[in-house]
């Protein structure tokens, strides 16, 4: 590896862990698509920014810029308020006018600009080495190197020492004004870290993998973990993983770094989403479709409870009474003698002793889940667990 | 240019003319169903959708090479499609919530899309001139073709439109109602998912995946600010829709450097500033207006019943009292005593005030539905 | 005598994503009478209701109404949501939603013409609703929507009404108008079904009752089964059992 290839890699896991870490919050909070809205909405105090900086990795336009996403959060939030649309539409008027705005400052100043769409979407990380900082004459690395590195130390100082705040705020907004943190404050920091980080992601690796990056390792982590700690590791190693494998990719189909990265988080996100073992699809699916059967089981269990009369209880008539086709119901009445609840006498079913208590039980813990009586079930049945 | 000249210009030039009618149909169009998609609560789905589209049309041209439009469309059709249905399934199938499923795919469908379009830029023989276009549209490359496609797109929705309305009203508003009276909600549902997709896949071209959204959202939030009526709100955001790919055309071709889909969507943006804050019914500005009047009419109504109190104890009701003996309640200033003077309600004379006979029954009515209010 | 049965419900078992919420549901209800579905939240009152009505899909059991199964029948009956399941700032007026009514029976694409609207403006009345009727609904209070709703289902001139929570967040005055139109259509011979939370007003309200917790703990007369060791039975012991005294 060559020394630029090693910095591209270290700035994309900065940036990968730099926005990870407010995109779990967002997540929790449902408020995943504001960072879509900030990334999309800052082009305009970017393009302005650099008007009078005349510098893309400059402070003061990360601070004009990150001012034009808190701008872009306090517009929704307004127009959210009066009523007039519903909370979605409201994101989706914002962001695309503001963009556009930007779209066309730049095409009208293209000469004084050196800003191109392209770049604004898709960062253009293979260039950032050769951006470098000089301190006192010696050179000292990567200019978006410092620039991210900073946000991101900035953001884990502000995560270690409000933790607490934010965990609270997150799950319960009432118990936290309650104990005295402000959630306006709680919420318009988040907002602030989140358009800051936005803004010094953006000049490496573009708007749509800000957004990536933001929502997919928190949203993957999210389906493997529901602890916040775990979360936050998760997110943090998925986005460090997929920015590093994203680089390979890239580096061997020649092709866009952040395009890559993008995809392999999507690759990364698949993946958990169909396997991860109790929420991924086919998990689910198993689930349901074993869950399906018991809640079969315990409605023809019930059923023979219920009556007692003979014509109920006939086993060619199950199909009829309770609306069940044939090979439903035959498959449900060999479960059941299989586990010793039912016996048949004359084709006539009746529940056994264990069948009886177990219908008892688990009927008791469905309508009001007293626990005691079914920790004994919890190992064979789905449908007591979780 | 003066209008009249870009008029003249717009009946003679041949390009401008496809461009200003492709736009003019394709923001009807996008305005019409987009009302039904700011109804259904789904008005980021657009945004989803639009950003999925990507990565469908650069796998189509990998396959086939092709640069005929009708192809690529498909191509953004399909993976739109599967975006949406991904949508769905993530919703209903884990504990993710409805923003981060479409953030989610919203970023990485676009994400292979530019992974996808940077790979095919690199390589060699592939003539991958106007791929770029679906990034932010590009009127320009609007043909005759494209354009009565897009005519016929609409007309076919505008049809089942008409003929479903009555159907579609209805599960816009209450599904499960509609469910009990016999209606095939799945069928009237996948009826109007799909035109809304198809509706974003016929702006790709021009408008382009970033802003494609606001063409839908827009129009149709702007159209809701002024009716309480569907037919006309779906008119309304049809015709705003209209206009701002005409303005923003015509804006677009009399500047250099100036790119139609951004220009029609700050057109749009204005016709939806412009009715927050003036539409009669819902606007910022008459509710403003109406908050202020209120509160002054309560000012008025506390001061009249208050003078009320002190008359009613009187047999004369027109016997004048001093206008000091009001000064210790707050709703009392000159202003407000002038004020209930012009509406009759009380004499001034001097340093005096009397009720007369209409003020005192509008007091002793004010009076009444105070205590029925209270009861 | 026998009773014609209005609806019949043989063992119903309903799951929402396979976890059971309703088990093994027997009952049958008579025609003619005004009855109240009580039960703690979550107890499957109103998935009852979507059940009957064919919203909901039933893992077990059949439903009839008078005989036959629902999809055959749906124009002998009508159902008013919970008025929190619709979105009020919908554009559209009073008189529309409950033009709504008439949809039914006018079918696909059919329009409604000078009848329906009658019929539309003869409800409105019933209601008390009628100067109301071009307002648009956001602009009504709880109270007047719940009566826009209960218009909406009067229009279908059914013989079967369901309806779910129709006292949820409504005036007293609108409450009492809306228990004495249910009364009145009672007195008709209607069957009117109503999901209810307010145990205090039940035998001044209803003559028939169900209690409901996932099973159905009974079912009949409010003057025969309306007691103690019903409501126990379906709140739970800790239920302070204050109704009655």
């Amino acid at each position: 590896m060559t020394s630029a290839q090693i910095e591209i890699q270290l700035i994309a896991c900065i940036v990968a862990i730099a926005c990870a870490i407010p995109g779990v919050f967002l997540v929790l909070r449902k408020m995943a698509l504001i960072s879509d809205a900030i990334s999309h909405a800052i082009l305009p105090g970017i393009v302005v920014g650099f008007f009078v900086t005349h510098d893309l990795s400059s402070p003061l336009l990360i601070i004009f810029a990150a001012f034009t996403g808190i701008l872009t959060v306090f517009l929704v939030e307004f127009i959210q308020k009066t009523g007039l649309v519903k909370e979605d539409t409201a994101i989706g008027l914002i962001f695309p006018a503001l963009f556009s705005i930007g779209v066309i400052l730049i095409a009208q100043n293209a000469n004084d600009v050196h800003l191109d769409i392209d770049a604004v979407l898709l960062g253009e990380l293979a260039f950032a080495p050769f951006d470098r900082l000089e301190l006192f004459g010696t050179d000292v690395g990567p200019k978006s190197l410092w620039v991210i590195g900073t946000i991101l130390i900035i953001t884990l100082s502000l995560l270690i020492t409000f933790f607490k705040e934010l965990k609270v705020s997150t799950f319960d907004a009432g118990l936290a004004s309650a104990l005295g943190f402000s959630p306006v404050v709680l919420h318009y920091g988040l907002m602030t870290v989140a358009s800051v980080t936005t803004v010094g992601a953006f000049d490496a690796v573009g708007a749509i993998l800000v957004v990536a990056l933001t929502i997919a390792p928190a949203a993957t982590a999210y389906l493997l973990t529901k602890d916040l700690k775990k979360m936050l590791f998760l997110s943090v190693g998925l986005g460090v993983f997929s920015a590093i494998s994203g680089y390979w990719l890239a580096h061997g189909l020649d092709a866009s770094i952040a395009g890559s990265i993008a995809s392999m988080l999507g690759v990364v996100f698949l993946s958990v989403f169909l396997f991860a073992p109790s929420t991924g699809m086919i998990s689910v699916m198993y689930k349901q479709q074993r869950q399906k059967i018991e809640v079969l089981l315990l409605t023809f269990l019930l059923h023979l409870k219920n009556h007692k009369e003979k014509k109920e209880r006939h086993v060619n008539h199950l199909g009829e009474h309770i609306n069940w086709q044939k090979s439903q119901a035959k498959s449900v009445l060999e479960l059941a003698l299989k586990n010793n609840m039912i016996v048949i006498n004359d084709d006539i079913a009746s529940l056994t002793e264990k069948g009886n208590v177990f219908t008892e039980n688990a009927i008791n813990y469905i309508t009001d889940h007293s626990e005691e009586a079914i920790e004994e079930m919890k190992k064979d049945f789905f449908l007591f667990r979780g | 240019m003066t209008i009249s000249e870009y008029i003249e210009l717009l009946f003679n030039d041949y390009t401008l003319r496809t461009i200003t009618l492709g736009t003019a149909i394709l923001g009807a169009v996008c305005g019409m169903l987009g009302s039904f998609a700011v109804l259904r609560k789904q008005s980021l789905l657009g945004d989803a959708i639009s950003h999925a589209a990507l990565p469908g049309i650069a796998v189509a041209f990998l396959i086939t090479g092709a640069k005929d439009s009708n192809t690529l469309l498909l191509g953004a059709l399909i993976s739109g499609l599967l975006g949406a249905f991904w949508i769905k399934s993530i919703i209903t199938k884990t504990h993710l919530k409805s923003d981060t499923a479409l953030g989610l795919i919203l970023s990485l469908f676009f994400g292979v899309g530019m992974l996808l379009l940077t790979f095919i830029q690199k390589q060699p023989n592939a003539n991958q001139a106007g791929l770029d276009k679906y990034l932010f549209g590009q009127a320009a490359t609007l043909l005759e073709k494209d354009v009565w496609f897009m005519a016929i797109v609409t007309s076919v929705c505008l049809g089942v439109l008409l003929l479903f309305w009555k159907e579609f009203k209805l599960l816009l508003f209450d599904p499960d109602y509609t469910k009990t009276l016999g209606f095939n909600i799945k069928f009237l549902d996948t009826l109007i998912t799909s035109f809304i997709v198809a509706a974003i896949i016929l702006g790709l071209q021009t408008v382009g995946v970033v802003l494609m959204s606001a063409m839908l959202l827009a129009p149709a939030a702007a159209a809701r600010q002024w009716t309480n009526s569907l037919a006309i709100m779906v008119a309304l955001a049809a015709t705003f829709g209209a206009f701002s790919g005409v303005i923003g055309t015509g804006i677009s071709a009399s500047y250099p450097n100036l790119s139609t889909g951004p220009v029609i969507v700050l057109v749009a943006s204005v016709f939806v500033i412009v009715s927050f804050i003036f539409s009669p019914g819902r606007g910022l500005l008459f509710k403003e207006i109406r908050f202020r009047k209120n509160r002054n009419d309560l000012k008025l109504h506390k001061t009249l019943s208050f003078m009320y109190d002190i008359a009613k104890n009187h047999d004369d009701i027109s016997h004048p009292h001093t206008v000091k003996i009001l000064n210790n309640f707050q709703g009392y200033t000159k202003k407000s005593l002038h004020k209930l003077e012009k509406e009759n309600l009380i004499v001034l004379i001097g340093s005096n005030w009397s009720l007369t006979e209409e003020g005192f029954f509008k007091a002793k009515n004010l009076y009444n539905q105070h205590i029925e209010t209270n009861d | 005598m026998k009773e014609e049965i209005a609806v019949a419900i043989d063992d119903l078992t309903v799951a929402y994503n396979y976890k059971p919420v309703l088990w093994d549901i027997d009952l049958t209800i008579p025609k003619g009478v005004l009855m109240a579905i009580v039960g703690p939240n979550g107890a499957g009152k109103s998935t009852l209701i979507k059940a009957i009505l064919g919203i909901i899909k039933p893992i077990a059991g059949s439903v009839t109404i008078f005989g036959k199964p629902y999809k055959n029948q749906r124009k002998l009956v009508a159902y008013v949501p919970q008025k929190g399941s619709v979105d009020w700032d919908f554009p559209t007026t009073a008189l529309d939603v409950v033009l709504m009514g008439t949809y039914g029976s006018l079918g696909w694409i059919k329009r409604p013409g000078k009848t329906e609207k009658k019929a539309a403006l003869e409800a409105l009345e019933k209601v008390g609703m009628l100067p109301f009727k071009s307002r648009q609904i956001s602009q009504l209070s709880g109270g007047q929507q719940q009566r826009i709703f209960l218009a909406r289902a009067l229009v279908q001139n059914a013989e079967i009404y369901f309806m779910d929570e129709p006292f949820q967040g409504v005036d007293a005055t609108t409450e009492k108008a809306i228990i004495n139109i249910l009364k009145i259509l009672r007195k008709a011979g209607k069957t009117v079904i109503v999901v209810h939370h307010d145990l205090q007003t039940v035998p001044e309200y209803f003559d028939w009752v169900t209690f409901l917790n996932v099973k159905k703990i009974a079912t009949g007369p409010v003057s025969a089964i309306f007691n103690n060791e019903n409501l126990i039975k379906t709140y739970g012991i800790n239920y302070q059992v204050s109704v009655l005294e």
